[in-house]
This record gives C-alpha cells, structure tokens and sequence, in this order.
C-alpha cells in the first residue's frame, strides 16, 4: 500500500484537493510555458472577466510556433512575412507587458521551442507539475516532472488559479530491456514502442519509462522517447531522475543553487518508483533487438524497421487510403525510395547533440542534387553551441539551410513548408496528412537517418555513415 | 452538494440537456486534429469563425472549392450536429481549436469507440459531447449515416432509431457543468482558499 510509482508521488502532492466521484482533483501546477499561438484567447477571457494571473513567477513565455526562422525576419531587418504570425508574436508581447509575464521574445538569445527552452534553463525539474498548451508538454516528463499538454480554456484556468481540474490518470509501465545496438537512437527506440502500443495504446493513461535502456540515455535522448508519447496517446511520459538528471540541471540558471541544490536533489532522490508499485498495465520491449526505424504511413504507429517493406492489409480501406495518401504500395521496399525533402528540427530532435549527430553523418558529403534539406536548432543558445563547434559550417558546406530556432516544418504554420507530394525524412513527431504543408509525406525518422537520406537522396540506413 | 452556484465571474454557458439530430459519419480512424483544423489556421486570436476551415484539407480542392463527393459536402449531411466517427478521434496536439471548429460548424457532439484525452478535455469545457460508446452500437451507427438518434445528458444515455438505448460514460463534474451552463473556472476560483494553503505549505 506505501510502494507508490513515481507518478503517484508527484500528482499526491500536488493534490490541493484530491478528487472524488463528484469532482476532479484540483491539481497545483508548478510551471506553466507559454507560446503565442494557444493563449490569445485565454488572455481574452481573462480581461472579459477581470481576472488577474494569479502567478506570473510561475510562468515562462516564449514564442516559436508561428515564428519564421530566417534570420532577417527574426532579427527584424525586413518585417515578419506573414502578418497573422506578427499579430499573435505582438499580442503575445502585449500579454506578458501587461501581465507581468517573463518572456523570451524574438530577438532574446534564450528564445527557443517551448519545449526545448524549459529543460535547457534549468526551469523544468524532477517533480514539478508542468503544463502547457502543446501536446508535447510530454517532453518535460523525462526529468521526473508530470508534464502534459492543455487546451486553451486550460491555460485560461492555470493562468487565473495555477491549478487544474484533473481526473487521476492510469499508469503504464514501459520496461525497455537491453541496449540499444549502436547505430540506433533514441528516436528508433519511442517510434518502435509506439509502433507496439499503436497511436491510442496509451490513451488515459501516463507512462513511465524504465529499464536499462532508458538509464543509459542521455537527457536529451531521454527527452526525445517522452516527447513523442503522446503519439501513442499519452498526455504524459515520465522517466525516474538519476545522476545523469542531475548533472544535466546542476548549474542551470534556473535550477535550484548552493545550499538549495543540495536540499533539491535530495527530495529528487526519493523520486522512482517503489520496488513492487503496481502500474495498471506493463508492456515490454528489448532495445537490442532494435533498428533504425522509419515511418511509412500517416500516423506515428505506421512504422517499420528501415529494412522493411510496407505490410499488405487487403480488408482495411483506412490502410489503403494512407498509403494511396503516402504514394506507397503494399510489399514495397522502404530503403532506396527516393525524398525530396530533409528536415532536422523539431522539440522532438533539435537538440546539441541531434544536430550533432547529424553534421557526423553528412560530413564531407554533399546533399544530394534536388534535395532540399533545411536544419533548424531547437533553441538559439543551441543555435550559438552548434555554431562554436563548427557544425553550421558542416551543414552549409554540404549544401543544407541553416535557420534561427522555431518549430518550422514540424507544423508548416510559420513559412516552412514542403510542397504536394514531396516526400520528407524529418526527425519531427507527427506524420499527419498535410502536416508538413498540403499533401506533403512524412517519413518520420532519427537525425542519423535523415542525415544520411539527404546525402543519397533516398530512404539510407544511416549505420552505413556512421 | 459540494459544487458551486454560479457565481457572478462564471463564464455564461447554455444549460445543455440532450443533443437530438440525425447523424453524419466519416469513417476514417485516428482523425487527428491537424486534419479537423490543419496548423495554418492556427495563426488567429480569437476562437471564432473556424467552421469554415473544418476538416479543410478533405472539404476543399486546391481552388477552394468544395469536394462533392466528401461526407460532410453532401446534401444530406446539411444540418446534422452529430459526428460518428472511427476508433480513436482527435489524437494529436492538444490544439482548442478542433473542437472550436466543430461547434462553429453546428457538430454539438462526437461519438467514436475511443476519442482521445485532450480533444475530450477540450470538446467538454465548450459544450460539444465527446461520447465513447460499445463495438456493437458503433458499428451500426457507421453503417446507418443520416440515422436520428438522441443523446439524452441526464440520463447518460443514447436512444437509437429503434428505441433502444445504450448508456455512455462522461466525466461527473463535467457533466453537472454542462446540465446546469456553469463554466469550470468558476469552481476552480472558488477554491482559493485551498490554493493559497498549498502553496504555504509548498512554496
């Protein structure tokens, strides 16, 4: 009865009043990020109700969704081209002005994806309740935090009361086994688990990865398995925080300093999940059994090792329709299949060390004529680091865009767009019709494998390169 | 009872009893939101007029002009307020706008065999019904499009053409809410008392 799991710790004491058959729990959020195109309205209804924001400490701002990624237009020397994207860029300005909100605008050297920024500042901690109004909140789980997406009346109630009205979740333990083989990345491991559980096999539920595949990842690899769960329908992942947590925080400007570090991480310790808790469900999967994986169809769990060839499925018009959506056909070979587009970017795969592993595939190669392939930093301080190193040069040399950070063609709603019918190995988190630009095909991949897709100009098994 | 009476900061919401309409299905599983409402329509401040960019991408041709042959095109789909739809609605982004659409298109409920936690969280604090419902009753609602069914929020029950009923869960308070037009914010105000305890006990 006292073995709790890591989730049930940090939502127990969060609960300012705990739920009944009645009435949700009111849930106390610790930390609320905020971006420019899920809160204007909330803002609206504040002002329409005369309601103050009960905390603006607890709130981070940052705008990145709408935001262009050239440098021109970010650093204002031609004005921002679309002028629904300036609107909400100044009405969220507006918003923090006069609500007292800390913001990273567009010309700050800490602005970057929301997602990207919060762990990056040291703002986003083992056992905090985070919240924001983007599905991949997720991402913030990989340091022990509760962390899911919300909709805009949501960000309204947070924003008038930092709390929420919340049903307890389930609980889902996902024990991954083994290592992963080298070659294969974290984006391998999260594409394959979902292709397991399938887009929905996490709904109402929140997940928490475990085993000895998830403690030798790195945090940013760590980052990137809890971003995409909830493209297994999860509102949250999260991952037990240890010393590679730690080491990560320690020193970030807004982490915890001197005598409170030490006080910190010693409440973060107590952090895991009991020996002998119980979960509601526990799947299994071994990472050593693993290759790089690649989507092929037009949701996440559409999705297969790279060497694998696209299943047959004669009595499922739904199938039939995404690969018809897809210019796929059943039995076809992925390796091989010729790309337009290559995308590195993201809050799912923008980080140092994506980008890193990148410029080491396409190092001295050269995109390959007629490709286009665009790399996006998650952050600009991750912009400056990447650049310090040289890997900009990298990329330029061989013929790739580099770009200010912003979601750019993870969402297509910012410039950043691929054409009808051109196909895009990006390292993004959702392969949705339409959702890199109108009738654009996503392949949705790991930095290594769109790398290497950019230099051969076809679906590539990155170990090759690597 | 421990909720609320409208207090004087609640947002004005219309009681809703029943929903009673014929049906419009679009088969299709995992309908997720970029489909109902694509990224590019996103760049608005305000929640109003989305109905027009509904499902954009499967209403429209490249000229913006309406396809014929797609379900909600069709002569027969004017008018209906209910959406039967495949396993798993409204996955992806957590997008206020999904549900924004479909009510200002006149859809006032969603009924599917899974409907996924954020766009049910949403669709439920804007007055349109997110209905999770049995294999069986799905499977006839798809076959039989433009069928006239009631969902009754009182009882927690939908009545199909032959009489039958089928009961539906829904969350408790969000269900009081939505009976009784009160907005959640205004119970959430109400707990500040609480609120400011925890956050002296948690600082």
């Amino acid at each position: 009865m006292s073995q709790k799991t890591l989730f049930e710790k940090v939502w127990e004491r969060h609960e300012v009043v705990p739920e009944t058959a009645d009435t949700p729990a009111v849930l106390y959020i610790d930390l609320h990020l905020i971006h420019e195109v899920t809160t204007p309205q909330a803002f609206t209804l504040l002002r329409e109700q005369n309601l103050k924001v009960r905390r603006p400490d607890r709130i981070l701002a940052t705008m990145d969704h709408s935001t262009p990624t050239t440098t021109e237009e970010i650093f204002g020397r031609i004005p921002i081209r679309m002028e629904s994207a300036a609107q909400q860029i100044h009405k969220l300005e507006d918003n923090c002005r006069e609500f007292g909100i800390e913001l990273l605008g567009m010309t700050h050297k800490d602005r970057g994806i929301v997602h990207i920024i919060g762990p990056e500042l040291g703002a986003t901690q083992p056992g905090k309740t985070i919240v924001c109004g983007d599905s991949h909140t997720a991402t913030h789980g990989a340091f022990g935090a509760l962390a899911f997406g919300i909709g805009t009346t949501e960000v309204g109630h947070v924003l008038a009361t930092q709390s929420l009205l919340q049903r307890r979740p389930k609980t889902l333990a996902i024990n991954v086994k083994g290592r992963l083989p080298a070659g294969v990345a974290a984006k391998d491991l999260i594409l394959a688990i979902i292709g397991k559980i399938g887009v929905g096999g996490g709904t109402g539920h929140v997940i928490e990865y475990r085993g000895e595949a998830i403690s030798a990842l790195s945090m940013d690899e760590r980052m990137t398995i809890c971003n995409m769960s909830i493209e297994a329908g999860a509102r949250a992942g999260m991952i037990a925080p240890d010393e590679t947590t730690f080491e990560y925080l320690n020193g970030r400007p807004k982490a915890p300093q001197g005598a409170a570090w030490d006080k910190a991480v010693a409440a973060w310790r107590e952090l895991k999940s009991d020996a002998g808790a119980r979960f509601d469900r526990e799947v299994d999967i071994d990472a050593s059994a693993l290759e790089p994986m690649i989507t092929y169809g037009t949701h996440p769990g559409m999705v297969l090792p790279i060497s694998g060839s696209v299943p047959t499925k004669p009595d499922d018009p739904a199938f039939a329709k995404a690969l018809n959506y897809m210019g796929m056909t059943p039995g076809e070979r992925l390796l091989d299949k010729p790309i337009n587009i290559v995308f590195i970017g993201s809050c799912t795969n923008a980080r140092l060390s994506d980008i890193q592993l990148a410029a080491r595939v396409i190092k001295g190669h050269k995109v390959a004529a007629g490709v286009r392939m665009l790399v996006v930093p998650g952050s600009q301080q991750i912009k400056h680091a990447a650049e310090a190193l040289g890997l900009d040069k990298i990329f330029l040399d061989a013929g790739a865009e580099w770009r200010e950070s912003g979601c750019s063609m993870c969402i297509g709603m910012n410039g950043d767009l691929a054409g009808k019918g051109e196909y895009v190995v990006s390292t993004s988190n959702r392969n949705f019709e339409g959702r890199q630009g109108q009738g654009a095909r996503t392949l949705l991949a790991s930095p290594a494998t769109a790398a290497a897709a950019a230099i051969r100009g076809r679906i590539t098994d990155p170990r090759q390169f690597l | 009872m421990p909720y609320p009476q409208n207090t004087s900061q609640s947002y004005e919401m219309q009681p809703i009893k029943s929903v009673k309409s014929r049906t419009v299905v679009l088969p299709s599983t995992d309908i997720d939101t970029d489909q109902i409402i694509p990224a590019r329509f996103l760049r608005t401040t305000t929640k109003e007029g989305l109905g027009k960019q509904l499902f954009s991408d499967w209403r429209y041709d490249a000229n913006g002009t309406p396809k014929t042959d797609f379900v909600l095109n069709l002569p027969e789909s004017q008018g209906a307020a209910i959406l039967v739809a495949g396993n798993n609605f409204g996955c992806g982004s957590s997008r206020e706008h999904a549900p924004w659409a479909l009510m200002d298109f006149g859809i006032r409920a969603v009924i599917s065999t899974e409907i996924a936690d954020i766009f049910s969280s949403n669709a439920l604090k804007n007055g349109l019904l997110p209905l999770v419902i049995d294999k069986a009753t799905h499977a006839w609602l798809m076959e039989h499009p433009g069928a006239d069914v009631e969902i009754d929020l009182e009882t927690t029950t939908l009545k199909l053409p032959d009489g039958k009923s089928v009961k539906f869960p829904i969350e408790a308070f969000a269900r009081y809410c939505l009976l009784n037009g009160i907005d959640e914010l205004g119970y959430l105000l109400n707990q500040d008392d609480a609120i400011s305890r925890h956050e002296r006990a948690y600082p």
